[in-house]
């Protein structure tokens, strides 16, 4: 019995890697790739600045830090090109749409997008660090020189300077032994931007980490917008031409293998060697960047002239717990399931959006969404909705955006989970199921559905309720009652509401939801559920979804395994781990 | 912008300074720099402010994620009373601290970043706000059998003997009208 669960378990795992990888192969193979450019434009340049011959001499005063500096350089050029990319959310949403006939498989990546701006950050920030330790031993090392007086191949080197007749023929940018690097570095252009940059970059991360971006969501969205700051500073930074090579007359006149050793007689007459020549490179930050920031701009604008248009509230409704209920219209909006859009309100903030997930059904002839009250601009939102006598504030709308899960109406079974404010999609996923049922869609597989609720307490979700007992009533007229089953668990009762649902154990309503079904209290038992539903359908492919917490995707996926049989003709569960 | 706790940001800003205060006076002091010895003032500052910064004080509302292992950390800070629980007074240390690593190059982005992150403690003071520690909750045992000091020394009050016995065959009967030990009338007017 034991080989055989062993055997069992060894399965599931390679079959749980299997499903794994065959969802999320793009993702990988983006990761593996962008992974692999860095590394190849780091060695690249690295190469590049420790062998060539025109940074001989430059590598004389500066060591391998110059060629450190200069890798983690073109890193970061690319990087900031990557960074602005995944947010410009519009364009995903084009690029998902032109794509639908396309697997959803190769959709999946766009809707990490923020996954992926966070990890080309971080690289930027390591980046940065490199750059910057590379860049201080340099200027130590230019200081260094510069005020030495040995006679040593670096010093004659930084003697060549920049205000001779030739202006070309300098190379450390520290001409006098009395000027600190702190000088140096705040009176070069590229020293300059450089600090005013990475302030702003640190700045940017410190706002940014998930305690800040959670609880005080303007200062995250405001302080963000520093970007700006740094995307002009980096289009700056490498104008000073202060990396020097030597020049390609000037290599082919005394070319550093030649005359190297032989630097105490250069523009000696007897010598054929005559003093290098230097020049700087013109800035390519500019070049890596124009492209992202003009799509970038593209996207503000389209963004700006989305929100424009004018958005109709056919219907405020004020739920229990001070939720409100928009229903809207407008032109040219057409939604999926599960998605979310971005709401403005100018009388509340000029300048704020928030997201809210859809409401409603596709099916339905207008899109809403609930909003709770969870921060001042929702408390001010729904105190402007409440006033009755003054006019209705005019409310933006941009998107819809999000991740589409059709796979929802393709299981005959399908088994989904909604804890606490997770709950929300399903609202629009439930509803839709109907309306394709009521409608007999084809492209609706689903015959069965069990729907589990989970949270502290209804109150704020005393709208849900709602919609469950009129859809509760609606399959009651049409003879369906099994079509849906539905369990609400209550995790955050006391001796006092057991207490009640025990004196009330008879009576056909769930005395706190007034709904058919009977509340349950404390956590689902999984693998009692799972094995009802495995005994109840054992030859169907059950689709389990899921829009809650870590903990809970674990404790599913892992019952998941265990009640799908090793028989791929018998029952099967599957994990949408990614959903909404 | 009503609700944001501007120390909360501070303290994020001032821990990022004291990482990059190390960083930097590493660099300077393994390097062997001009004037190094601010670097190995700059590292030594640098720790004092993270484990000065690294427990995060509570929120005024809501649950405050605390940061790993940070309880042994916060009985420290509190020890030291209104010097670290007031703003102003982490203001004007933070501002202190970040001048002399503003000599060394390598150092004065960390001087820059500490002063940013002062000014900050500096409006969160401004704004009334307190660096309030937090505690680890007490876990509340349900307190069982709490109330009962002894177990009672009298049985419970039972009624006599002879009516606790079991009933008659006859009662069984519970169809049949109840026969009365005294006669009654009925008085029907």
């Amino acid at each position: 019995r034991e080989t055989v669960s062993r055997i069992q378990i060894a399965s599931n795992l390679y079959l749980t890697m299997g499903n794994w990888l065959v969802d999320h192969w793009l993702s990988v193979l983006i990761l593996v790739a962008w992974l692999g450019l860095n590394i190849f434009l780091f060695v690249y340049a690295f190469l590049i600045y420790e062998k060539a011959d025109k940074y001989f001499y430059t590598r004389e005063i500066l060591g391998t830090a110059l060629a450190f500096a200069r890798a983690s350089a073109l890193c970061l050029n690319c990087n900031s090109m990557l960074i602005l990319i995944p947010v410009c959310r519009n364009l995903l949403s084009f690029l998902r749409g032109t794509c639908s006939f396309c697997n959803h498989t190769l959709r999946k990546p766009l809707d990490h997008n923020l996954t992926f701006h966070k990890l080309v950050a971080y690289m930027i920030c390591v980046f940065t660090a490199i750059h910057i330790i590379a860049h201080l031993f340099n200027f130590e090392h230019y200081s260094r020189s510069q005020q030495a007086m040995d006679g040593s191949l670096a010093s004659v080197l930084s003697s060549l300077s920049r205000h001779e007749k030739e202006s070309n023929s300098w190379l450390n940018p520290i001409q006098s032994p009395n000027m600190t690097v702190i000088y140096a570095t705040f009176t070069s252009i590229a020293g300059l931007t450089g600090v005013i940059l990475t302030i702003a970059l640190i700045l940017m991360v410190t706002s940014a980490v998930e305690f800040i971006r959670r609880n005080y969501f303007e200062l995250f969205w405001y302080t963000h917008h520093l970007f700006i700051i740094y995307i002009i500073c980096l289009a700056l930074h490498g104008m000073g031409g202060i990396v020097r090579a030597q020049t390609e007359d000037s290599m082919g006149e005394s070319h550093p293998y030649n005359c190297s050793k032989s630097f105490h007689e250069w523009d000696k007459y007897v010598s054929s060697c005559r003093r290098p020549h230097f020049e700087g490179h013109p800035p390519e930050s500019w070049k890596w960047i124009l492209a992202p920031i003009a799509l970038y701009i593209f996207e503000r604008i389209l963004r700006f002239y989305r929100s424009q248009q004018r958005v109709v509230i056919t219907k405020v409704v004020m739920h229990p717990s001070n939720v409100l209920e928009l229903q809207m219209r407008k032109r040219g909006f057409s939604m999926e399931v599960g998605q979310y859009i971005f709401v403005n309100c100018p009388s509340v903030s000029l300048l704020e959006w928030h997201p809210f997930t859809l409401t409603s059904a596709p099916e339905e002839d207008f899109f809403s969404i609930h909003i709770r009250s969870a921060g001042d601009w929702t408390e001010n939102l729904i105190r402007a909705f409440e006033h009755q006598h003054s006019p209705m504030p005019r409310i933006q709308v941009d998107g819809p955006f999000g991740t589409v899960s059709e796979d929802v109406f393709q299981f005959e079974v399908a088994v989904l989970v909604g804890a606490g404010i997770g709950v929300t999609p399903f609202a629009s996923i439930l509803k839709s199921i109907w309306y394709k049922f009521q409608r007999a869609d084809h492209k609706l597989k689903t015959q069965k559905i069990y729907f589990y609720w989970i949270c502290r307490e209804t109150g704020a979700f005393a709208w849900f309720n709602n919609l469950l007992s009129s859809l509760e009533q609606e399959m009651e007229e049409l003879g369906k009652i099994g079509f849906l089953n539905y369990r609400l668990f209550l995790t955050g009762w006391d001796s006092n509401i057991a207490g009640h649902a025990a004196l009330n154990f008879d009576k056909a309503t769930d005395i706190l939801t007034g709904l058919k079904q009977k509340t349950s209290f404390g956590r689902p038992m999984w693998d009692n559920e799972f094995s009802t539903i495995a005994t109840a359908y054992p030859k169907s492919v059950v689709g389990v979804f899921l829009c809650g917490p870590q903990t809970l995707a674990k404790s599913l996926s892992k019952c998941c395994h265990r009640y799908s049989s090793l028989d791929p003709r018998k029952v099967q569960f599957y994990f949408n781990k990614e959903i909404f | 912008m009503g609700q944001i706790e501007w120390a909360m940001w501070a303290n994020e800003q001032a821990l990022a300074s004291g990482l990059i205060l190390i960083t930097g006076g590493i660099v300077a002091t393994a390097g062997r720099f001009t004037q190094w010895y601010f670097g190995t003032y700059s590292i030594a500052a640098g720790v004092f402010i993270c484990l000065l910064e690294y427990p995060r004080g509570k929120r005024k509302k809501g649950s405050t994620m605390e940061r790993c292992g940070q309880k042994y950390m916060t009985s420290v800070v509190k020890l030291f009373g209104p010097l670290t629980r007031n703003y102003y007074v982490r203001a004007v240390l933070h501002l202190l601290l970040s001048v002399p690593a503003g000599f060394l190059l390598a150092t004065i982005l960390g001087t820059a970043c500490l002063a940013i992150a002062s000014t900050i403690y500096l409006l969160a003071a401004i704004r009334g706000e307190q660096w309030i520690p937090i505690e680890p909750k007490p876990k509340e045992r349900p307190q069982v059998g709490g109330t009962i000091k002894q177990p009672p020394t009298n049985p419970p009050p039972r009624p006599p003997a002879e009516v606790r016995k079991k009933p008659s065959v006859e009662e069984e009967g519970a169809g049949g009208p109840q026969v009365n030990p005294i006669p009654v009338t009925d008085e029907v007017v």
